[in-house]
């Protein structure tokens, strides 16, 4: 069985009202446990709704979804619902509207605590997991000393803290600064690399996207595209009619493509990629000279 | 406005940042009823003196808690007027006008009871607000309370609140000091016309400032529940306050002062009191 199986899953907000807003519809997917993948999507695409179905703080109004061995369902008890989400740690975008503590190590310990887990493994979890994001050094540091990159690692820390099998993160990304984005994305290749834990990336910047193993294209709460990142990247006329733009590489890539170098190859990722393909192409276009 | 420390705390190493919070809160609750139970001249001097060392000890700085003083100045002074000019005596007035007469135990009085809430404010001061920071005091008074949890008074919920409170404070701060940027930036003034045309300038800082506080409240909410908040029930603690042999010394101490603050009124040989 997988991580996690959606099948026909649908959710519509205000379910039955007059005001019900489908947000996702019919989706079928499933992710395996140590994968690492991108939910993209542009704003209001359903791709944050169906964040929040993995971790139950909502529940599919249609459809079949099993997380972590557990089959959702309205009827789940307390405790199952406790041991989805113990399993399906989740980051958020504003990294100031998660913190519960005074200090840093107090809030890592927030989920632990919440847990029962007794002395000394306590102490043990918060200092391994703020050491595995680098942040060891600010244990006692209050929130608003830190930068939003700092605020989301601990954020991150406190996730790990409660080790689950999963972590997703919801636009954790979106409010950082570009190095602090950076951070966040080197602690989530690390714990996937490291630690096999699953990632699961909700977010609009495709430089971001490009990195994870998998990504899943959402569009007006429809599954778009699942593939690897070359085949997604593949698809740049696609990806522009759900209002999703390519990296800059991608994009002057597709442009010279459509230019008339077709010998392109259209699924670069990296920038030193798209360098490499273009010297290639116009080596051979020179005839091979140098 | 963002460095400002919020309370009154004073980080440190003294005698009296070490005590437990816990103790520190009942040793203050024994030293509030010593105030109030001083009766002459002498359990009042006894209590200075008291007062005067917990100062010292805390080296907090003698200007930092005479500033504590500040605020409450203007009730001083209007204890001592009326404590002067109310009270009446046995004896001959030492001055007379009008329908006013000031007597020797007035004076005496006004100066007991000016002392009795200067004292009160620097003590309570030193012993609790600016040597516990008010995250130790969150946790002390959970403690403290924890057998009410018993008969269903939500003590856990309390301490949470207090806690989340203390947390976002500054994050708040932060937010007003942005949105006031952004009314100046569009030509709002805060700093000049009268009193109502300022207070009316609030409003619009209010507003967005609720409204956001509002919404960080129901993101903070999702994100307690993700990482499985279900309440007080069942939780471990991080930081488990322990009592040290050190903290009985000290309740020990002040259950001494309490019993002499007695002895003293009862046998004081000097009898002025009011």
């Amino acid at each position: 069985m997988s991580f996690i199986e959606a099948e026909h899953v649908s959710f519509t907000y205000d379910d039955g009202t007059p005001e019900s807003v489908p947000a996702l519809r019919d989706m079928t997917l499933t992710i395996e446990e140590r994968e690492y993948v991108a939910v993209l999507g542009h704003n209001g695409s359903g791709k944050s709704t169906f964040a929040k179905l993995l971790n139950l703080i909502l529940l599919p109004t249609e459809g079949k979804l099993s997380v972590a061995g557990h089959t959702v369902s309205e009827e789940m008890s307390e405790d199952d619902v406790f041991a989805v989400r113990r399993q399906v740690g989740m980051v958020f975008q504003n990294p100031d509207n998660q913190m519960v503590a005074t200090t840093v190590e107090e809030d890592v310990a927030f989920g632990p605590e919440n847990l029962g887990i007794p002395h000394p493994e306590l102490a043990e979890r918060v200092s391994g997991a703020l050491e595995c994001v680098g942040m060891s050094a600010f244990a006692r540091h209050a929130p608003h000393q830190l930068s939003g990159g700092q605020k989301q690692r601990v954020a991150i820390a406190g996730i790990i803290a409660m080790m689950p099998r999963c972590i997703v993160f919801d636009e954790s990304t979106a409010m950082l600064d570009p190095v602090g984005r950076s951070e966040v994305m080197a602690t989530m290749e690390k714990l996937n690399r490291e630690q096999g834990i699953t990632i699961i990336h909700i977010t609009h910047y495709m430089e971001e996207a490009a990195r994870a193993n998998r990504i899943i294209v959402i569009n007006d709460g429809e599954l778009f595209m699942d593939g690897t990142p070359r085949e997604v990247f593949s698809r740049a006329e696609e990806l522009r009619s759900v209002g999703l733009e390519l990296t800059q590489s991608g994009e002057l890539i597709h442009e010279l493509r459509l230019a008339g170098m077709a010998d392109l190859p259209n699924d670069c990722l990296t920038e030193d990629e798209c360098v490499e393909a273009i010297l290639r192409a116009y080596r051979a276009r020179n005839g091979g000279a140098s | 406005m963002k460095n400002n420390t919020f309370g009154q705390y004073f980080p440190g190493n003294s005698l009296l940042h070490r005590m437990d919070p816990r103790m520190k809160l009942i040793v203050t609750i024994l030293y509030i009823v010593m105030i109030f139970c001083a009766k002459n001249v002498l359990s009042f001097a006894f209590l200075l003196l008291l007062t005067v060392f917990l100062i010292l000890i805390s080296r907090i700085s003698v200007r930092i808690v005479l500033r504590s003083i500040r605020p409450i100045i203007f009730i001083v002074l209007f204890t001592v007027v009326f404590n002067i000019f109310l009270t009446g005596g046995t004896g001959e007035p030492l001055a007379a006008f009008w329908i006013f007469e000031i007597y020797r135990e007035g004076i005496v009085r006004a100066i007991l009871m000016a002392l009795r809430v200067i004292i009160l404010i620097t003590g309570t001061g030193v012993l609790l607000t600016y040597t516990t920071s008010p995250i130790a005091l969150a946790d002390a008074i959970e403690s403290l309370l924890g057998p009410l949890k018993k008969i269903h008074v939500p003590v856990h919920e309390f301490a949470m609140m207090m806690t989340i409170a203390l947390r976002f404070i500054p994050t708040l701060i932060e937010e007003t000091d942005r949105i006031m940027s952004a009314l100046k930036a569009r030509g709002a003034d805060f700093s000049n016309g009268s009193i109502v045309k300022r207070v009316k300038a609030l409003i619009p800082i209010l507003i967005p400032l609720f409204v956001s506080a509002f919404k960080r409240a129901e993101e903070l909410a999702v994100a307690m529940e993700c990482r499985c908040y279900r309440g007080g029930e069942g939780r471990t603690k991080l930081h488990v306050l322990h009592y040290r042999f050190s903290d009985f010394v000290w309740l020990f101490f002040f259950v001494l002062f309490l019993v002499s603050v007695f002895l003293i009124n009862a046998f004081s040989p000097i009898k002025i009191a009011y």
